[in-house]
């Protein structure tokens, strides 16, 4: 690890070079942003603000795409390309508010039992250890329908599975910090624990911890689709793909463009956080560089 | 073994606080709609509810350990029941999906891997991602659309012809009905099962085709550099020898931990799948029990997944330690 600034930089140059290098990386975070930019401004981008929000207009229900609906209307008469608009809100907030508490919980907890060790360390990873032998979907699930479907419900139910991942990580990575010479320096000198740990520890941390925070994006919007897809999750008339691929189940035979239109657009988002995350970790794995 | 113990119970308490930290009161749902106060205080004493909660674990251990994972609130039968019976057809087309996955995945892999960085290799890899990246019920629903819809080649739903169910039935050997029409030699039957199985397992088996095809290639990559492969194509073996003897034996053992991640995800994946295709197995039985807080149902099944997890991993354990002869159990 370098801690000269002018090396940093370096390094970082090196690693945006060799990242934007591979075509697919770079369609992902195209794609990427473009969410971003769309969920901003999603009233401005909206053809149907009102629409995209929850008014509906039964009198155009269910209409094939069309200039005036470019991607046709759903069962009660709201267009359809104003909630897809509309959802990449709920579906960028969420995952991120999912990733952060994770991360939250995670991190300090691995830094805490690998730096410690001992019981602490035990005690934690066996807890850990515990919601890992669950499949996270699942009991994400789980905990929906015990504490009753809603989006709130839906975030804490994916971060309760979640964080040992972050935690199990960032332990490996204390472990094997704390026994290079800096932490041995800064223990000599007589530094707290607490302050070696934030300005040793922590930093060098943190690569890995993106890493998979990206590659999570991905999986986390999908199960946010999912657990809305059975209804877990968004309640209407909040736009969300998941709900929105489910309620055009009944009519995905003859009216096909309710349930595709939003599925594509999960499809596409978690595409691109997918590839943005192989290209990170694709650049940072030292044996894959030419 | 201790592990593993703890990580049961644990499990089993986790479940059992999950039940009980339901909003709506159990003994008013187990009865049914507009229940009489006096009716709902008769079925607490019999559903145990109004002891503490330690004596309710302790009970729920007891019947826990003799197999006995309590009565569906919605069919009034035993949860125990209700899985063996719904089990089969999920495992069908779970082990459909899986062999699907690691052939396609595993060929995949190899070949993008020989051929590196060509447009092959570039197009498996957006296949591969592609296949990580789809939603399931939604790769199901466009299925159904072109194949039964748009081009009428494969049924919609169900696991048989309700025609021949009627007409042929599958006599109910082992639940699965390939083994069972096979071996009764009910070739009707037999036919209509396979077409009802293509589109739900293909569904199934994308996202894992793409995570084993990824695995594979990145670990036959890595493994291509290593010295002692480097060295027998120095020394002149032909390729394909080294491919397979060298290269790919090596690159296995990730792969199979792969594979069991990837057979678990699909015991969620299934869930899906089956509400899709009306498929009659535990991934809609669980679905409509959830949509029913039938919570029996859901910590019942809930705990026998994750032991399924904990046993696959084992699994996976114990082929890494019969492939790789460096790991000692």
């Amino acid at each position: 690890m370098r801690f000269l600034a002018e090396d940093r930089f370096k390094e970082q140059r090196r690693f945006l070079h060799f990242f934007l290098k591979n075509p697919l990386t770079v369609l992902g975070l195209v794609i990427v942003f473009g969410l971003i930019i769309v969920a901003l401004f999603a009233p401005q981008i909206a053809p149907y603000p009102e629409q995209g929000m929850g008014l509906s207009c039964v009198k155009n229900r269910l209409l094939a795409p069309s200039a005036q609906f470019l991607l046709g209307t759903d069962d009660l008469g709201r267009d359809i390309l104003s909630r897809i608009v509309f959802g990449a809100r709920v579906s960028l907030r969420a995952p991120i508010i999912v990733i952060s508490v994770v991360v939250a919980i995670g991190v300090p907890l691995g830094i805490i039992a690998g730096y410690f060790g001992g019981k602490v360390d035990e005690v934690i990873m066996r807890i850990g250890d515990l919601f890992l032998a669950f499949p996270s979907l699942l009991l994400a699930i789980a905990i929906v329908a015990a504490l009753g479907p809603s989006l709130i419900n839906a975030m804490i139910a994916l971060s309760v599975p979640w964080w040992p991942w972050y935690a199990r990580i960032t332990r490996g990575q204390t472990i094997s910090l704390k026994e290079r010479q800096f932490v041995e320096a800064a223990q000599a000198i007589g530094g707290s624990d607490f302050r070696i740990v934030f300005r040793h520890i922590l930093p060098n941390c943190i690569t890995p911890v993106i890493v998979m925070a990206t590659l999570d994006m991905g999986y986390i919007i999908l199960a946010l689709a999912s657990l809305g897809f059975l209804g877990l999750g968004t309640q209407p008339p909040i736009a969300d793909w998941g709900v929105m691929v489910s309620n055009g189940r009944t009519f995905i035979l003859d009216q096909w463009w309710f349930s595709t239109f939003p599925g594509i657009a999960i499809f596409t988002t978690v595409l691109g956080f997918n590839l943005v995350g192989d290209g990170v970790a694709e650049t940072l794995n030292p044996k894959r560089r030419r | 073994m201790l592990l593993l113990a703890f990580i049961l119970i644990g499990l089993s308490v986790i479940t059992f606080l999950l039940a009980r930290v339901v909003p709506s009161d159990p003994a008013a749902s187990y009865i049914g709609p507009h229940p009489r106060p006096e009716q709902v205080a008769e079925v607490r004493i019999k559903l145990g509810l109004n002891k503490p909660l330690y004596t309710q674990y302790a009970y729920y251990m007891r019947d826990l350990l003799h197999g006995d994972l309590g009565t569906s609130i919605r069919t009034h039968r035993p949860v125990t029941e209700d899985i063996i019976r719904f089990l089969p057809a999920s495992l069908e087309i779970m082990f459909t999906a899986i062999i699907i996955a690691l052939i396609v995945g595993i060929l995949l892999g190899v070949l993008a891997a020989q051929k590196e960085n060509t447009l092959i290799d570039h197009s498996s890899r957006l296949f591969a991602v592609s296949g990580v990246s789809l939603p399931g019920f939604w790769l199901g629903l466009l299925f159904q659309l072109l194949f039964f819809r748009w081009l009428g080649v494969l049924p919609l739903g169900g696991r048989i012809d309700t025609y021949i169910s009627v007409v042929s039935p599958v006599q109910n050997i082992t639940g699965f009905y390939l083994i069972d029409s096979l071996v009764t030699g009910n070739w009707l039957a037999l036919g209509s099962s396979v077409m009802h199985l293509i589109l739900p397992s293909i569904a199934l088996a994308a996202y894992s085709t793409g995570i084993i095809t990824r695995m594979t290639r990145s670990t036959m990559l890595e493994v291509n550099r290593e010295d002692y492969v480097v060295a027998a194509r120095a020394v002149g073996l032909p390729e394909r020898i080294i491919a397979l003897k060298y290269t790919l034996r090596n690159a296995l053992s990730p792969t199979i931990t792969t594979a069991g991640l990837a057979f678990v995800s699909m015991l969620t994946g299934t869930f899906f799948i089956e509400i899709i295709f009306n498929w009659p197995g535990l991934g809609t039985y669980t679905t409509m029990s959830i949509l029913a807080v039938d919570h029996p149902v859901i910590m019942g099944v809930t705990l026998i997944v994750a032991i399924f997890y904990v046993l696959i991993n084992l699994v996976v354990d114990l082929l890494q330690a019969l492939i790789d002869p460096r790991i000692r159990l």
